[in-house]
């Protein structure tokens, strides 16, 4: 791999200790999750392994194979749709497909089920028509949820693929239609094995986040490995136990984690970022264009148009906007401030352990950096118990200094504080960051690394004057991610947020967690409203090298 | 602004402990702002509140130790309360106010905590196509007339786990798992929400299901020609089943003495009447009313077994659902 070898007559510098810092600290709660195995709770497991341990495993496996199989067919299929072909509606579509990101999983969820279960509006329609012995057949929990999941997760693999797909120009492809290669087959031999990092990396991004999916699986009844974490901690009391089942899901990560490298290819691949003409879409007539259009409108209307009709009209119904209302802005502003911050602290991270990576690929970074992001692949609750346990205990030696030194005690400065949340965050979302620059990065070739350190600039000045403005495309689209991951958060959000802050998501959560659905439609719509603001403003700053071609 | 809002909060937390104020760890998010508010009103004392999931907020409790700003912990479920408890994040009230208005069975026996409203879980039925005769106990959903006529939810809900853990604790494992059994083989539809089953009922899907009360109030308040009625069950035996929203002192409480007062507060009939009027659920205390919509359904007989032992068997409870096959 070319990312791999160190860079002929690159000092790292301070980069390779810098990151060796950051990602070990980052690595701790996936360590303090890991390290529960330490203390064997037989009795648990020997329980699930009699009852249900075998099923879980293979749900997940099939969870996986589904939601990956799903998202990577659909994500690539609509982004080279979208930027090689002409159709209409393609100038909309092409932002629009990534507005499901701003909708919460588990609101798809509950809307899906609201919708299609046997007492829904469809069902009920269906038997008014042919008679009340009339259902449609029960798909199943694991198709349910696959389904669901894809069109939830297909944006990650959309946006990184539609980004590596504008990144290549026109340049290869049109040099190997000039090589005499139709279309088709460019596609198959040029663009998608030099997209290949990024599409992969989308995946596993997918991937993860069903591993660590609760709100859905819970839905639909479907029984998984973070389900039966769940049902152990508030079923058994106890944390030690689920924490353990965890542990078992960072074994799945692990493997998801390696597949991803040994699936992105040999990174020899870059390419030449030549700033040609843009792309030329072929243009697509009659059928096919018909086809298009009418898939990616079912797409968006399944995963967009529907929740957030169902939203708009609970919020209407709800009527009691004021009990909902009055406390809506100074939700959003925190949420926003919150989200903001994140962002840009998870991104300034991951492109230090990125960049420190490219410069001297040194073992322990790597190995830090993949513990590190593990933590994308845990349900929330646990990492963020994980989060919480290493700072509750700095807060102890904080205290205990205090009171020697200053001779009074400290009051919770981590674990009391925003501190804590955002440190939970960025551990949460680090994964998001880094894989999305990462595979980026990789697709620089090093010699343009080579001929601006033979130019006389740093190690700093390459990153700054080379790979930044080459990776302005990745940055935003990690930016526009990390932020929409962290509106959405919950469960670090609950058990790190301070007192007297509240999030928008925590405000759907206490009230959908009395079912008062309609109550929490208000905040729900804010969170799309405040997630779709930095989705478009990314499409369109990133949009302009097709534009020629609509 | 961040700067600002960290130093905000920080100083927040810095802050000594107020004597105007009780800060309550809340699992439960519906129904009591009112009485809240009252009993601001009345003391002057201000009340912050902090929402979350019991686990969270218990591992949170855990981890704050004797710094926490939390005088209260507010929750769902007497498992949950009993587990809190059990890790030794109460402390017992030392209130005769509080022992006189919540009946022995819906408090701990230690007085950690004290049951504040109650949740009947009980049979509900289809109005055209069952007979109240043809009901009797949970027990006998397990009979094979109500083969693929019944609606449960997932064995992982907290109320389902209480309820097989009172059970327990009444009939001992093997009779239970027995009663459990019956259930499986009638092939139950499993659903993921109280809603959903009652929802089905009345769609035609099941004719008998499992519920907690209020949220059958909850729907008949938006439709009073919904097709669905409860059935205590147990009337002839032990009576019906009940859980409880309760609360407990933290054992770290700055405001002791405030906390406890909210507490005698909140289990006044006063107090009690607003929980009820909102949330449909039953009050504690005996001397306060029922709202309308709940007293249509008359007196029941409830289970008086002490409810700490939904905690105590819980992970019985669980094991036993898995074992016997119940999802």
């Amino acid at each position: 791999m070319a990312a791999r070898a160190t860079l002929p007559g690159a000092a790292a510098g301070w980069w390779t200790p810098a990151a060796l810092v950051i990602s070990c600290l980052l690595a701790v709660p996936v360590v303090v999750v890991a390290l529960s195995l330490a203390t064997p709770h037989p009795e648990v497991w020997g329980h699930l392994w009699r009852t249900q341990l075998p099923e879980l495993l293979l749900n997940t496996v099939a969870l996986l194979v589904g939601v990956g199989a799903g998202a990577l067919g659909l994500g690539t299929a609509l982004a080279w749709l979208v930027v090689h072909h002409r159709f209409p509606g393609r100038a909309l579509f092409e932002w629009a497909l990534i507005l499901p990101l701003a909708v919460p999983g588990y609101v798809l969820a509950f809307v899906f089920l609201g919708m299609f279960d046997y007492a829904g509006p469809v069902q009920t329609a269906l038997r008014a028509w042919f008679g009340p012995s009339f259902r449609l057949p029960d798909p199943g929990a694991w198709a349910s949820v696959v389904c669901v999941m894809t069109l939830a997760f297909y944006p990650y693999v959309y946006l990184l693929a539609r980004a590596a797909f504008l990144e290549q120009g026109a340049a290869t492809l049109e040099t190997a239609r000039a090589l005499g290669h139709p279309p088709r087959a460019a596609f198959r031999k040029i663009t998608l094995p030099l997209a290949r990092p990024s599409i992969v990396a989308g995946t596993a991004l997918a991937m993860m986040e069903a591993l660590a999916d609760f709100g859905t699986v819970a839905t639909f009844g479907y029984r998984s490995l973070t389900e039966a974490v769940y049902r152990v901690w508030y079923g058994m009391f106890d944390r030690a136990a689920a924490t353990q089942i965890a542990a078992l899901l960072l074994l799945f990560a692990l493997a998801l984690l390696a597949l991803e490298r040994a699936l992105r290819g040999r990174a020899r691949f870059t390419q030449s970022r030549r700033r040609g003409p843009g792309i030329v879409p072929a243009r697509l007539r009659g059928g096919p264009a018909l086809a298009a259009s009418a898939g990616c409108g079912l797409v968006l209307a399944l995963a967009f148009l529907l929740p957030v009709g169902q939203l708009v009209v609970w919020a209407a119904r709800a009527g009691g906007a004021q009990r909902v209302g009055g406390a809506l802005a100074p939700h959003l502003g925190i949420t926003v401030l919150l989200a903001g911050v994140t962002a840009l602290a998870t991104c300034v991270l991951a492109v230090t352990l990125a960049y420190a990576r490219r410069l001297r690929p040194s073992r322990p970074v790597r190995l830090a950096t993949r513990v590190a992001m593990m933590g994308y692949a845990v349900p929330g609750a646990v990492i963020a118990v994980g989060v919480l346990l290493p700072l509750a205990w700095l807060d102890q030696v904080l205290d205990a200094a205090a009171r020697q030194v200053l001779d009074r005690p400290l009051a919770l400065v981590l674990t009391g504080s925003l501190a804590g949340l955002l440190v939970a965050y960025v551990v949460r979302f680090l994964a998001v960051g880094f894989q999305t620059l990462d595979a980026s990065l990789a697709g620089v070739p090093p010699r343009l690394d080579e001929a601006a350190r033979a130019l006389g600039a740093g190690a700093g000045g390459v990153l700054r004057r080379v790979h930044l403005p080459l990776l302005r495309r990745s940055l935003l689209t990690a930016l526009a991610l990390v932020f929409v991951e962290t509106i959405k958060e919950l469960p670090a959000t609950l058990l790190l947020r301070p007192l007297g802050v509240t999030t928008l998501a925590v405000d759907v959560w206490t009230r959908t967690s009395e079912a008062l659905w309609a109550e929490a439609a208000l905040p729900g719509l804010a969170i799309v409203a405040a997630g779709l603001a930095p989705v478009i403003l990314t499409m369109r700053a990133s949009g302009r090298a097709t534009r020629s071609g609509t | 602004m961040l700067l600002g809002g960290l130093a905000a909060v920080g100083g927040l937390t810095a802050a000594p402990a107020q004597t105007g104020q009780v800060v309550v760890y809340s699992a439960r998010h519906y129904g009591q702002e009112p009485a809240f508010e009252a009993f601001t009103r009345r003391t002057g004392v201000q009340i912050k509140m902090l929402n979350g999931g019991t686990g969270e907020l218990l591992e949170r409790l855990k981890a704050e130790g004797d710094k926490t700003p939390a005088d209260v912990l507010l929750t769902v479920d007497a498992g949950n309360l009993w587990n809190a408890a059990r890790a030794g994040l109460l402390q017992k009230m030392d209130s005769p106010e509080l022992q006189a208005s919540i009946p022995a069975h819906l408090r701990d026996p230690e007085m950690r905590w004290v049951g504040l409203t109650v949740r009947a879980r009980t049979i509900m039925y289809d109005t055209r196509k069952v007979k109240p005769a043809e009901l009797s106990t949970y027990e006998a959903l397990g009979d094979p007339k109500w083969k693929g006529r019944l609606c449960l939810r997932t064995s992982g809900y907290v109320y389902n786990q209480s309820l097989i853990a009172t059970m327990i604790r009444r009939h001992g494992e093997a009779r239970t798992a027995e009663i459990v059994r019956g259930w499986v083989a009638n092939q139950p539809v499993i659903l993921s929400s109280d809603t959903k089953i009652l929802e089905a009922i009345a769609a035609g899907r099941c004719d008998v299901g499992l519920t907690n009360h209020y949220y059958l109030a909850r729907l008949l308040a938006k439709d009073p020609a919904f097709p669905v009625a409860p059935f205590w069950a147990d009337q002839a035996t032990t009576g019906t089943h009940v859980n409880v929203s309760g609360a407990g002192v933290t054992a770290h409480a700055r405001n002791r003495a405030q906390a406890i007062k909210l507490l005698e507060f909140l289990s006044s009939p006063e107090a009690q009447q607003m929980f009820a009027d909102v949330s449909f659920e039953y009050p504690a205390n005996p001397q306060a009313g029922v709202t309308p919509l709940v007293a249509r359904w008359g007196r029941f007989k409830q289970d008086d077994l002490n409810i700490a032992a939904a905690g105590e068997f819980q992970a019985a409870a669980t094991r036993l659902a898995d074992r016997v096959g119940y999802k």
